[in-house]
């Protein structure tokens, strides 16, 4: 198999010649917040709006029909790329967040867990899989649980016993703030084995490797089209088509109904029955260009790429006097997204020097403010990587560390 | 502007207040205490106001921060203590016209002394808040202990 051309890669993706202020050259690390787009994607949606824009379903004329055509050409590809049985499991949302509140919701609505039941998650998650849970067990008087993380930065799935009170196990896939590749399969196994619903977040994890939901098992999963060099605006959810048929609906509107009269609605069939009013349309021509790009490449090389780069990023960064890596420290079941601190400095402060190198990074909590609590950290800068994460730019993320520790005075 | 140019935000001033904090740690007695959040970044603050007679008797502070929000704290409670509220309302005000002025506001010496060196964190729209962190805690804290002084 030929190697990954990262080089080739690059000249899709215009941005990454930028130069910034000080004639700094970019060296964008922030893929695992938002990654960038090729010119595919974009002058996919741009061909969209300029000469195929209309409304879909409702407009009965002939552009009517091409965008149709188009917004559910966009749900094929992206069944086709995360292994669904059928493409009426895709549901479009407007990111993740919104894929994972809807979940909660229609749990909730739908009597699936109720007082005394047991819905777990893990201190891992991201604010998106942890407060809809909050919300929903609030409303509904069921208890929320959790695995913890050991200090390595690993689930210990010995830390929480599912029961048949358990009804929904939501767990991430990849960490966004510590890069642990989650057990997932194990979990669903244990989820199954006493009849809980299992939820996963797949936001880290759709963009870094190849996802097949069949093979997986899940019930739910979800992920968000800007992490995987699509647009902003849409998200999705995939359900399996027997839970999604028997649940009610989310949001109410437009498209999702069968028959209205002024009191009582009959509802539209999965996915429509989920994407009240006008959906995300150009966005999902562009999540199909998306996904069509990531498929030349090929899942498998990215994800290689993925473990060279982070690999090699975790070596320069454990040589660094000063700057300690939470989470794990070797490049096994890691996705590419390294959080670290820097002894004498405040991640804020490493974040704006880094900048004033070029080197964009995120400093913060990374929606993820349990995770570092259990870290006894406040906040971490994270480098994050993707398919055109180049050696140099981690070199470049180095020397910018030293300059900053210099700068103040830290070592 | 010249985002490159993080020597305009670092002043001197600034570095010396993040390493050696005035005022620093919580003390007893106060009439009022607050705890201000940056949502965005998590920086946070637990501020307390001593009050005697409308003068500001202390400010006293625990804070987790960058050194945007450390120094901030630092250089207010230098400002502050031993103020009138009043006069420190107005301070406040001054302050914060300078944060929110995008670089393009003359920094007034004589009532913000330290505080003028802030005048370059006023050129990263994202660090605004680091540096309003303290102050909005204190006035959020002398309402607080004001009330309680009238009641
Ligand atoms: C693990 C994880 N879950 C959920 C999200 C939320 O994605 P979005 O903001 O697109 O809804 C993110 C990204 O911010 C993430 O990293």
């Amino acid at each position: 198999m030929a190697g990954h051309d990262v080089e080739a890669v690059r000249k899709d993706f215009p941005i990454l010649t930028r130069t910034l202020a000080g004639d700094r050259p970019l060296v964008y690390l922030d893929s695992a917040n938002t990654s960038q787009k090729p010119r595919q994607v974009v002058e996919a949606m741009e061909r969209h709006y300029l000469e195929h824009n209309a409304n879909v379903a409702r407009a009965m004329h002939q552009l009517g029909a091409e965008a149709s055509a188009a917004f559910e050409a966009g749900r094929d590809k992206v069944a086709q790329f995360i292994g669904a049985p059928r493409r009426d499991e895709v549901v479009f949302t407007k990111n993740a967040s919104e894929a994972l509140n809807l979940v909660a919701r229609v749990l909730g609505d739908d009597g699936r867990v109720s007082a005394g039941d047991e819905v777990v998650v893990t201190t891992m998650e991201h604010h998106s899989n942890l407060v809809p849970w909050q919300l929903l067990t609030q409303r509904t008087g069921a208890d929320l649980r959790w695995f913890d993380v050991t200090d390595e930065g690993r689930l210990d799935l010995d830390s929480h016993t599912l029961t048949e009170r358990t009804k929904v196990v939501a767990v991430t896939w990849v960490s966004n703030m510590l890069g642990t590749i989650n057990p997932v399969e194990e979990i669903v196994r244990r989820a199954h084995e006493v009849g809980a619903l299992v939820v996963v977040d797949a936001s880290q994890a759709v963009p870094q490797f190849p996802v097949d939901v069949a093979a997986l098992g899940a019930d739910f999963v979800a992920f968000t089209g800007h992490k995987m060099v699509g647009p902003t605006g849409i998200g999705v959810l995939w359900g399996r088509y027997d839970l999604l048929a028997e649940l009610p609906p989310f949001l109410g509107g437009g498209e999702m109904i069968e028959t209205v009269s002024m009191d009582s609605t009959t509802f539209a069939a999965p996915p429509h029955r989920f994407e009240a009013g006008t959906p995300p349309i150009a966005q999902s021509v562009g999540l199909g260009a998306a996904v069509d790009y990531l498929s030349r490449i090929g899942m498998d090389q990215v994800a290689a790429h993925e473990q060279r780069i982070t690999a090699y990023a975790l070596d320069v960064l454990r040589e660094l006097p000063g700057v300690s890596i939470v989470g794990p420290k070797e490049p096994v079941d890691r996705g590419g997204a390294i959080s670290f601190t820097v002894d004498g400095v405040h991640p804020h402060d490493v974040a704006q020097l880094l900048d004033s190198q070029g080197v964009a990074v995120r400093a913060g909590h990374h929606c993820a403010k349990p995770l570092h609590a259990r870290f006894g950290v406040q906040s971490t800068t994270r480098a994050s990587f993707y398919l055109y994460t180049t050696e140099a730019e981690i070199d470049a993320l180095g020397a910018a560390i030293r300059h900053t520790q210099s700068y103040f005075g830290a070592r | 502007m010249n985002a490159a140019n993080v020597d305009a935000m670092y002043q001197e001033i600034i570095l010396d207040h993040y390493k050696n904090p005035h005022g620093a740690g919580l003390r007893e007695p106060f009439e009022a205490e607050v705890h201000h959040v940056n949502p965005t970044c998590g920086d946070e603050i637990t501020l307390r106001v001593h009050l005697d007679g409308g003068r500001v008797a202390d400010v006293s502070y625990a804070a987790e921060g960058c050194s945007i929000s450390q120094a901030s704290a630092s250089v207010m409670n230098e400002l502050l203590v031993g103020k009138s509220v009043e006069e420190g309302l107005q301070t406040l005000t001054v302050f914060q016209e300078l944060m929110q002025g995008r670089g393009q506001v003359e920094p007034d010496e004589d009532v913000l002394e330290d505080g003028i060196a802030f005048a370059g964190v006023a050129q990263f729209p994202a660090r605004v808040k680091c540096a309003l962190l303290a102050w909005m805690a204190w006035k959020d804290a002398v309402a607080q202990a004001s009330a309680e002084e009238d009641s």
